[in-house]
């Protein structure tokens, strides 16, 4: 237990150390009152180093004597918890309003393609694969594109394997069965749903319209880190990759404000969404 | 005990059963007030999917949701659950929030 309390202690300059170096590298502003956060987060990195505390780690990424550990820091504090099926209201506003009206619209070319911002581990995107395949769109040329600032959450996203504890969360038990094999402990996706599903590594502050044009995108539970004039840019990116008319989902605690000229609000059941202007 | 704290703190007034056989009775006792029925697959004299098929033999227990919570974990055993009337299937181990969301897909909002 003292030696957790050691690894976790952060002097006061290398708290502003490690809010600056996430800022500059990730443009996630992180307050006063993280320190549990950075201590969850980077008690792993200090262990695997071999070092004493999060202030050597500190001391480390100073010296800049092994660049990569910034970086890892930076995907350490950027990874965000993901499930499938997360916010069940907006899959209930996808299933019954938003898809409808897209295969309408599309039917001609039975062409759609969709966006998971953030998509961390990947439990979003291939949640959409597999309302999408339950909603009968399995001969519809379906692209779903996931994207993430972390390489590594990508790399997991990318191998569509699963440990029971992930699939146990908000996965309906039909689902799994259906598209799900077990092997050993891990759960791996089946060819039908990875095959819609692919992932990159891109940072939302960069410029993003080459992605694009997507009929539908998630971003969800990753904009609350930035501050209001990163998030506006996002926002005005993000419309930039859309069709107009297309739908745009964020987070229960997220809006699109300061952006109405791009989005209009909209409530589909208990979800709100926001459409592309 | 983590299945009747959770539901306790969700709210719910919990009754509980030491085995299958005593389930069936208060099920049958109580029939007419209780909402859901949690089952391990692994219980004393009558197990879970036994208990579960009686139950879905019974016309007057047709709006009872039951879900199964287990350790069993193989598919052919979530699929046989399913074939047999399980609304969910909650594999141990499992958290507070695990448990919340299969409810909810399982029609139950607490």
């Amino acid at each position: 237990m003292s030696s957790q309390v050691a690894i976790a202690e952060i002097h006061p300059e290398n708290y502003r150390f490690l809010q600056e170096h996430i800022y500059s590298h990730a443009g996630i502003v992180l307050e006063e009152d993280k320190q549990y956060l950075f201590e969850s987060r980077l008690a792993p990195i200090v262990r695997q180093l071999g070092l004493e505390s999060i202030n050597d780690l500190c001391a480390l990424i100073q010296s800049s004597r092994l660049p990569e550990v910034g970086h890892q820091v930076v995907e350490a504090m950027t990874t965000n918890e993901t499930y499938f099926f997360r916010d069940p209201s907006h899959y209930d506003a996808i299933r019954t309003v938003l898809l409808p009206r897209l295969m309408e619209e599309r039917r001609d070319t039975k062409r759609l393609r969709f966006w998971s911002a953030a998509s961390s581990t990947g439990q979003e995107a291939y949640s959409l694969a597999m309302l999408l395949i339950e909603a009968g769109l399995s001969d519809w040329n379906i692209q779903i594109l996931g994207t993430d600032f972390s390489s590594q959450v990508v790399e997991r996203a990318r191998s569509g394997k699963y440990q029971q504890i992930e699939v146990n969360r908000g996965l309906p038990a039909t689902l799994l069965i259906k598209h799900f094999r077990r092997s050993g402990a891990d759960w791996h996706l089946c060819d039908p749903v990875r095959r819609m599903v692919s992932f990159e590594t891109i940072d939302l502050r960069k410029s993003m319209r080459a992605l694009g044009p997507f009929d539908l995108v998630f971003c969800r539970n990753v904009m609350i880190y930035f501050d209001a004039k990163t998030k506006m840019n996002i926002l005005k990116e993000l419309h930039g990759t859309m069709y107009r008319g297309g739908w745009l989902l964020l987070g229960g605690a997220e809006t699109a404000g300061g952006v109405e000229g791009c989005f209009e609000r909209q409530t589909v059941g208990n979800a709100a969404v926001y459409v592309a202007r | 005990m983590l299945l009747a704290k959770t539901l306790k703190e969700l709210g719910y007034e919990v009754r509980e059963a030491a085995n299958g056989r005593e389930a069936l009775e208060v099920i049958e006792a109580e029939k007419s007030t209780l909402t859901l029925v949690l089952a391990d697959w692994n219980m004393p004299e009558i197990d879970g999917l036994d208990m579960l098929k009686r139950l879905r033999r019974n016309p007057a227990l047709s709006s009872l949701k039951v879900v199964m919570v287990t350790t069993e974990t193989e598919i052919d055993r979530i699929a046989e659950a399913l074939e047999a009337g399980a609304n969910e299937y909650v594999m141990k181990p499992f958290t507070p929030d695990i448990l919340v969301e299969k409810l909810q897909i399982a029609g139950i909002h607490p």
